[in-house]
C-alpha cells in the first residue's frame, strides 16, 4: 500500500539530494573537524559551507549560526542561556500554546522562582500585543514566541513582536522550527536575538537543530566542554547532519515559491473539500495568517483517535489534538488555549503536507475521509440519525 | 502508536451489534462528549430469561469502540445475573488486553452495562450517575468507582488508578487521596509504623525542629515541587501568601470552576502534602482576598 503522507509537522522525508550530499561523510570523509590533519580538517571546510547554506536562508552572518542536536536543544539553551546571563532579571513572556520544547522550560523555571507569564490567543490563536506591552518590564529577562504554530500553523506577526520587545532592551527568542522553509524569514530585517531551528522539519535528517544567535546577545553555554562553535556548544559536531541541514538550507530557499503556491494550493484544496463534504467540521485557527502546508480541522461528535485509525488503514497520515492519541487525558493545549470546545478538540485532525505532496493524494484522501466521519457518527450516541 | 490487538482492531473495523434497541429491556448510558468518550448501550430479554439482543453506540477512540463491540457480544445468551458479574477484566481479556493508559475503556463498558441492568431492574435512572462522595471533580470519578477498579484490578499506583477511571487525571489535586483509597482498600500497612522511615529518608526537613526560616523554605519547596505541578496540569496554580506560626495562608490562582468547588478538598490536599513533608503540625488557609475569577475550562 502506498503512504499518503499528510503529518509532515511531525517529521519530513530526507530529501535525495540532501541524502546525496551526506553519504560521504559516514564510511569516507569521517574524520574529526577539530584534528590537525589534512584528512579531519577537510571536514571542517565542510561545516563552513554548511553554515554558510544556513546563512544564506536565514538572511544573517555565518557566525551567528551554532549547530545544536535539535530544535528543543535550541530552546533549551537559548531560554536558559539567557537567563543565566542576566541574573538578576527574574522574569519570562511566553504563550500559552507554544511547543513543549519552551512550555515545559518556562514553566519549570516558574518552580524556581521565575515569574511566566503565558499570554493568551483568542479563537482563532491570535495574541493580543497589547497584552505583551503589558507585561513587559525592568524584571523581564526574556521574550520567548514561536513564529509559527505546530498545531494549526497560525503565524505570529514575529517581526513586529521583536521589534515591540528589544526596543525595550529585552532579549527575544523565537522557536521557529515550524516557520523555517514555509514561509520567507529574513534575519537582516528583523529584531530577532535568538531563534530555533530544526533539521528533520525541513528534509534534513533527524538529530540536527540550528540556534541562531544575533551577534552582541549575550547568553551562557548550555553545553559545556570542548571549543566546537567556538565554545559557544561543546561537543562534537553530528557532521552529516550539519551538511545534509546545510543542503537542506540550500534547497529550501529555492522551493520556497512552490511552498507558498503549489503546497498551499493543495492544502487549501484537501480543506475546503473536507469542510463542504463533512457537516459540523470546522477549521481551527486564523484561515489568513497560516502556514501554507498546515490544515488542522475539528469533526464534532468523534474521536479523533478513531479517525486517524481508519486513515491508517488507506495508508494516509495525519495527528490529532484528541486526548486518546497522547496518552493523556486532556486534549490538545493549543485547541483549548484557543477556547475550542472539548467536544471539538477531541475530534481534531492536523494535516501538514510537504512539496512531496501531490495532488492525486489529496484527491485519494477527499475520496477515503468523508465516509470514516460518517461511519463513525453512525458509531457515536450523539448523532441522531 | 498503540499496541493494539488483533482483536481490538478487528473490533474497531468491524464493530458488531452497532446501534440502539427501540423497546429494550435495559438502557445504560456513561460518560459525556466532554470527556472524550460516551457509551449508550441498550439489550432486550427473551422469553428464556436470557438476554437476547445488545446493541451500543459510542463515541470514543479505538478501543472504546471495539470494547463496546465485544461487550454486546459478551452478554448475549447471559442471564441478568450471569451480566451483573461481568468486570472490566473481562472484557479487556476478551480482547486479548488492552494498553494500560486504554483501561479505562473497558471500565466504561462495565458501567454502561451496571446501568443498563439497574434500568431493567428499577424502571429507574438509565445514566450512570455518581454515587457518593465525588473524589476526582474533573472527570466525575466516586470513591466507590474508584474503589471498584482498585479491587477488581489489584491497583497498586494512581497512575494506574487514572489508567483505569481516570480520576487524577485532570487537574491532578484528587490524587493524594486517590493514594490514601488505594492503601485503604489494599488494606496497607498505615502511614505510620513502616511509612514514617520511607517519608523521613525522601524528606530530610520532617522529624527535626525546624526554625522559622527553615520551615518557610521548606513550605515553598514542598509547594514548588510537590503540589504545584500537578495543579500546572490544569492551568492552575498556587502561591504561597504567609507563614503564621503552624498556619500556612495559601492562594490558588486560575483554577477551573469545578475544582474551585471543592476548594476544601484542594486545601485538604495541600495541608496532607504539607504535613507529609514539612510538619505533622501544619494546617491551611486561603486567602480569600487574593482570589480570582475562577475560569471553567469546559467551556
Amino acid at each position: 500500500m502506498k503512504t499518503i503522507y499528510f503529518d509532515n509537522n511531525a517529521t519530513t522525508k530526507v530529501d535525495e539530494e540532501v541524502f546525496e550530499e551526506m553519504k560521504p561523510l559516514f564510511c569516507e570523509l569521517y574524520g574529526n573537524p577539530s584534528s590537525m590533519h589534512t584528512f579531519g580538517g577537510q571536514i571542517s571546510r565542510k561545516i563552513r559551507q554548511a553554515r554558510e547554506r544556513v546563512a544564506g536562508l536565514l538572511g544573517c552572518e555565518p557566525s551567528e549560526i551554532i549547530f545544536t542536536s535539535c530544535g528543543t536543544e535550541s530552546d533549551n539553551a537559548a531560554i536558559k542561556g539567557t537567563l543565566a546571563a542576566v541574573p538578576n532579571k527574574r522574569k519570562i513572556i511566553t504563550t500559552r500554546v507554544e511547543h513543549p520544547a519552551v512550555l515545559t522550560v518556562c514553566r519549570e523555571l516558574g518552580n524556581y522562582g521565575y515569574t511566566v507569564v503565558e499570554l493568551g490567543v483568542d479563537k482563532r490563536g491570535r495574541l493580543d500585543l497589547a497584552e505583551l506591552e503589558e507585561a513587559i518590564d525592568d524584571n523581564t529577562a526574556l521574550v520567548t514566541i514561536m513564529y509559527a504554530n505546530n498545531e494549526t500553523g497560525v503565524v505570529f506577526p514575529i517581526d513586529k513582536i521583536a521589534e515591540l520587545v528589544t526596543s525595550r532592551g529585552i532579549v527575544f527568542h523565537t522557536d521557529a522550527v515550524q516557520a523555517m522553509g514555509k514561509i520567507p524569514l529574513n534575519l537582516s530585517k528583523s529584531n530577532i536575538d535568538l531563534l530555533s531551528l530544526s533539521g528533520h522539519k525541513l528534509h534534513a535528517p533527524k538529530g540536527v537543530g540550528i540556534l541562531y544567535v544575533r551577534k552582541g546577545t549575550r547568553i551562557s553555554p548550555f553545553m559545556l566542554g570542548g571549543h566546537q562553535e567556538a565554545g559557544r556548544r561543546a561537543g562534537t559536531e553530528n557532521v552529516p547532519g550539519i551538511v545534509g541541514l546545510g543542503k537542506a538550507c540550500e534547497l529550501a530557499a529555492k522551493n520556497l515559491e512552490k511552498e507558498n503556491s503549489k503546497v498551499k494550493y493543495l492544502r487549501d484544496k484537501l480543506e475546503n473539500a473536507m469542510l463542504e463534504k463533512c457537516p459540523d467540521s470546522r477549521l481551527n485557527g486564523d484561515k489568513d495568517n497560516r502556514l501554507p502546508n498546515t490544515s488542522n480541522i475539528s469533526f464534532e461528535y468523534i474521536e479523533g483517535e478513531a479517525i486517524l485509525l481508519m486513515l491508517d488503514k488507506y495508508g494516509i497520515c495525519a495527528s490529532s489534538g484528541s486526548a486518546c492519541t497522547s496518552g493523556s487525558l486532556e486534549p490538545s493545549h493549543v485547541l483549548r488555549a484557543m477556547g475550542v470546545p472539548f467536544t471539538a478538540a477531541h475530534g481534531s485532525i492536523r494535516f501538514s503536507l510537504s512539496r512531496y505532496s501531490t495532488e492525486e493524494e489529496v484527491d485519494y484522501t477527499i475520496e477515503k475521509l468523508p465516509p470514516i466521519i460518517n461511519r463513525l457518527r453512525e458509531l457515536s450516541p450523539f448523532v441522531a440519525k | 502508536m498503540w499496541e493494539y490487538t488483533d482483536k481490538v482492531k478487528e473490533h474497531f473495523f468491524n464493530p458488531h451489534n452497532v446501534g440502539e434497541i427501540e423497546d429494550a429491556d435495559g438502557i445504560g448510558e456513561v460518560g459525556s462528549l466532554a470527556c472524550g468518550d460516551a457509551l449508550k448501550l441498550t439489550f432486550k430479554l427473551g422469553e428464556n430469561g436470557k438476554i437476547c439482543d445488545a446493541k451500543f453506540k459510542t463515541f470514543g477512540c479505538a478501543s472504546a469502540i471495539a470494547t463496546s463491540s465485544v461487550l454486546t457480544d459478551m452478554i448475549k445468551g447471559l442471564t441478568i445475573e450471569e451480566a451483573a458479574k461481568v468486570t472490566n477484566k473481562d472484557i479487556a481479556d476478551y480482547l486479548g488486553g488492552l494498553p494500560e493508559q486504554k483501561m479505562h475503556c473497558s471500565v466504561m463498558g462495565r458501567e454502561a452495562l451496571e446501568a443498563a441492568i439497574e434500568n431493567y431492574r428499577t424502571g429507574g435512572r438509565k445514566k450512570h450517575e455518581l454515587e457518593g462522595r465525588v473524589v476526582c471533580t474533573c472527570f466525575g470519578v466516586t470513591e466507590a468507582e474508584i474503589e471498584k477498579v482498585i479491587l477488581e484490578n489489584n491497583l497498586t499506583t494512581v497512575e494506574q488508578v487514572t489508567n483505569y477511571c481516570k480520576a487524577g487525571g485532570g487537574c491532578g489535586g484528587c490524587r493524594g487521596e486517590i493514594e490514601k483509597i488505594i492503601e485503604k482498600t489494599q488494606g496497607a500497612i498505615q502511614v505510620t509504623g513502616q511509612g514514617e522511615g520511607r517519608d523521613a529518608a525522601a524528606t530530610p526537613g520532617k522529624g527535626r525542629k525546624l526554625t522559622n526560616i527553615q520551615k518557610i523554605q521548606l513550605v515553598q519547596q514542598t509547594i514548588n515541587e510537590q503540589i504545584r505541578p500537578a495543579l500546572r496540569a490544569h492551568g492552575g496554580n498556587i502561591e504561597l501568601i504567609d507563614v503564621e506560626g503552624n498556619k500556612v495562608i495559601v492562594a490558588f490562582r486560575g483554577m477551573c470552576a469545578q475544582c474551585r468547588l471543592t476548594e476544601v478538598t484542594m486545601k485538604d490536599v495541600v495541608e496532607a502534602k504539607l504535613r507529609e513533608f514539612v510538619s505533622e503540625e501544619l494546617f491551611v488557609e486561603e486567602d480569600n482576598d487574593s482570589a480570582q475569577e475562577p475560569h471553567n475550562h469546559r467551556g
